[in-house]
């Protein structure tokens, strides 16, 4: 209050000083001279070394406030448990399973490390499959409309900053936590595996365990652009999250349901179908269980961590003639899931579409 | 046409039915303070909105230093601080930081970010909170922060929309008065909307009057005042001592005297509304008349008198088809079918 008394008094003062700085050409402070003595922020940095992009400004903050927030410090401790929980579970019954004559994957002690299981607790992988949407949902389902709604996200894009850098900042900022989550529990795991088995590990595993993460975030990913569209489309956030838990709820559990209820409705009695239309029946509800995104990782991150999974649908007879159970190469595992991970980037990329087709065009106002 | 900063033309947006925004011409010249003047719903947000290119308008264009603010937003911006009705701050952010983030936003380099922040925050009087939480701050406070946003970018055009909401009336004062201070030291052009007169009296060049999406008259205080008043432009009250009876002789001679326009008697007042200043003449007749005149009172025109009268005018268009009515008549309508 006292300094607004008279605010022609440091005004001056403080233009004076700009026009000072542009007289003497170059010994007042820096600050001045860019900002003041060359009329124009912009024009002034020009050849500056290090000029951060507003692009990168609000990735720095997402990052950050992603980070602070307890949200996502709640979550972290959910998914650190999962993870100390159910490698504890494998750890236990490693031993077991690697002595197990009959797997032809016994011998990747890592992916093993990932998978195995005594029927206490469901793999890691199958955790996630559940928790994955968990997190990508609440990293996003606030991210337009809080802003919105505070105020901000107007005083925001009243600066010289493109509406797309914000939507791309919001999206990438919460995927690069989530990666960097995700990638360091795979390599503590690795770490903490070297050290307990003291068995070295073989490079197709690493590059297996490292395919099974980037399919994991890409999976989160996904999550978070549903409900980074669902921000937009919605003004409450509530509404939002449970739009977007909605989703996730009926593809978890309702999806199987409805198309197992689908499949006894419309399809013959198999007993009177010949074994070749029985497969093509059996694809196709492979195919249609496939739209959901969980199923699609499941698929995925199955193949990456147990290479002898040579195929996602049914073999017949003729074509396991003569199939020798061993390991497939990496090469061949990512060529069966191909299909999978090319899906899980397709329903990404179109809700991201969405969130710019509705973002860009829009009105900001609070 | 070199010095206009900011016109519109033409400029339409309509909302569904509704038109917020009607047909809007507006021409700014560099270091005017404009001020946009109308009741809640004018439509004065949404013609500042598509200055900025935050919202694109149905029809006409709307051009801001030199730029056309719905292809080019972006280089609008560069130029533009603008200040919205109810700012909003990331409350897990220290004031400071949220400065900050603009000022990186609008490219200020990282050495100096910090320096030139905490400047500014001295700047608007709020350099004792700089480091407290934003949801700590009050709303005069927030106000204040608002500014620095938008000062630090050292923009040509302030735009403010209702800058003064919610600030006490000192703080009021010192707000308009460094806002006045900035244009005409730095000539920056400020526009601002509000629906207070007197504040508004207090620090433009110029005000429009903005009612139910478009803008009726445009000028100074002056101008505004005779192209409105231009029948009655005099007002003069005389008070005599005695309540005069209801059916008063001499007001039939009054109202033949030249340039009379209108006569009121209200107990012991008379208003006489003229074209000239009378005041002499007509305290000279009620003396001649035996009447006391205990006091005289001539009344020139403010810019609340002139906004009455637009506002009532648009008051009666509104009953016709006015939008706020709209829905009611139109269901009453339909029952009378």
């Amino acid at each position: 209050m006292k300094l607004m008394a008279n605010p022609a008094g440091y005004f001056k003062d403080l233009f004076s000083k700009d026009a000072g700085d542009k007289e003497i050409g170059g010994s007042g402070t820096m600050a001045h001279q860019a900002i003041g003595g060359s009329g124009r922020l912009t024009d002034g940095t020009g050849d500056a070394p290090a000029k951060t992009t507003p692009f990168g400004v609000i990735l720095r903050k997402e990052i950050a406030d992603h980070i602070r927030s307890w949200r996502f410090i709640v979550l972290l401790i959910l998914i650190v448990l999962t993870f100390a929980a159910t490698m504890y579970v494998s750890l236990s019954n490693l031993k077991a399973a690697v002595a197990n004559e009959a797997d032809p994957d016994r011998l990747f002690l890592y992916l093993k490390l990932l998978t195995t299981t005594d029927g206490s607790l469901p793999a890691f992988h199958i955790f996630i499959s559940f928790l994955g949407p968990l997190l990508g949902i609440s990293l996003g389902f606030d991210a337009v409309n809080a802003e919105q709604n505070n105020g901000t996200l107007i005083r925001v894009m009243a600066q010289p900053v493109y509406r797309d850098n914000l939507l791309l900042a919001k999206f990438l900022g919460a995927l690069v936590v989530v990666a960097v989550l995700f990638f360091s529990l795979g390599l503590f795991m690795i770490g903490g595996g070297l050290i307990i088995t003291g068995v070295r590990i073989e490079p197709v595993e690493f590059l297996r365990i490292l395919a099974f993460l980037f399919v994991t975030v890409l999976y989160v990913g996904f999550w978070l652009s549903l409900s980074i569209l669902l921000s937009i489309r919605f003004r409450q956030a509530t509404t939002s999250a449970l739009t977007a838990i909605g989703i996730w709820l009926f593809f978890t559990v309702f999806f199987r349901i409805i198309v197992n209820i689908a499949v006894k409705a419309f399809f013959p009695d198999p007993v009177y179908l010949s074994p070749t239309e029985i497969l093509s029946y059996n694809y196709l509800i492979l195919d249609m269980l496939r739209l959901a995104p969980s199923q699609l990782y499941m698929d995925a991150t199955t193949t990456f961590l147990m290479p002898s999974v040579r195929s996602l649908g049914p073999l017949t007879v003729e074509q396991m003639a003569g199939a020798i159970p061993s390991p497939l190469p990496l090469r061949e595992s990512i060529l069966i899931v191909w299909p999978q991970v090319s899906g899980l980037l397709a329903a990404t990329a179109v809700c991201f579409a969405l969130s710019y087709y509705w973002f860009m065009r829009r009105e900001i106002r609070t | 046409m070199e010095d206009i900063i900011i016109e519109l033309e033409g400029l339409t947006k309509c909302y569904g039915s509704l038109k917020a925004v009607n047909d809007l011409h507006l021409a700014i010249r560099r270091g005017e303070v404009y001020g946009l003047l109308g009741p809640n719903g004018a439509g004065k947000t949404t013609t500042i909105l598509m200055m900025l290119g935050l919202t694109e308008p149905s029809s006409g264009t709307a051009r801001v230093c030199g730029f056309n603010a719905t292809s080019h937003p972006i280089d609008v911006k560069r130029k533009v601080g603008y200040m919205p009705d109810s700012v909003g701050f990331y409350d897990g952010m220290t004031g400071l930081e949220n400065l900050l983030y603009i000022a990186r936003l609008n490219g200020v380099p990282e050495h100096m970010v910090r320096e030139y922040g905490s400047e500014m925050m001295k700047l608007v009087g709020l350099e004792g909170a700089m480091h407290k939480k934003a949801s700590a701050y009050s709303r005069g406070m927030k106000q204040r922060l608002g500014l620095a946003d938008v000062l630090i970018k050292q923009p040509d055009v302030i735009v403010l929309d209702e800058p003064t909401l919610g600030i006490d009336p000192s703080g009021v004062k010192d707000f308009l008065s460094l806002i006045r201070q900035l244009s005409r030291q730095q000539g920056i052009t400020v526009l601002l909307s509000s629906h207070h007169l007197h504040q508004v009296q207090q620090v433009c060049d110029r005000v429009g009057i903005f009612v139910g999406g478009r803008l009726l008259a445009d000028g100074n205080i002056q101008q505004l005042s005779k192209h409105l008043f231009s029948e009655e432009a005099y007002l003069v009250a005389i008070v005599v001592k005695e309540d005069l009876p209801p059916d008063w002789q001499d007001r039939s001679t009054l109202l033949g005297m030249d340039s009379v326009k209108k006569v009121t008697v209200t107990g012991n007042t008379v208003e006489i509304a003229c074209t000239r200043d009378l005041t002499p003449d007509l305290v000279r007749f009620f003396v001649a008349k035996g009447l006391d005149v205990m006091g005289v009172q001539k009344k020139a025109y403010g810019l609340e008198e002139i906004y009455q009268r637009y506002f009532e005018n648009n008051l009666n268009e509104n009953e016709a088809d006015g939008k706020s009515s709209g829905l009611f008549q139109r269901s009453f309508f339909k029952r009378r079918r």
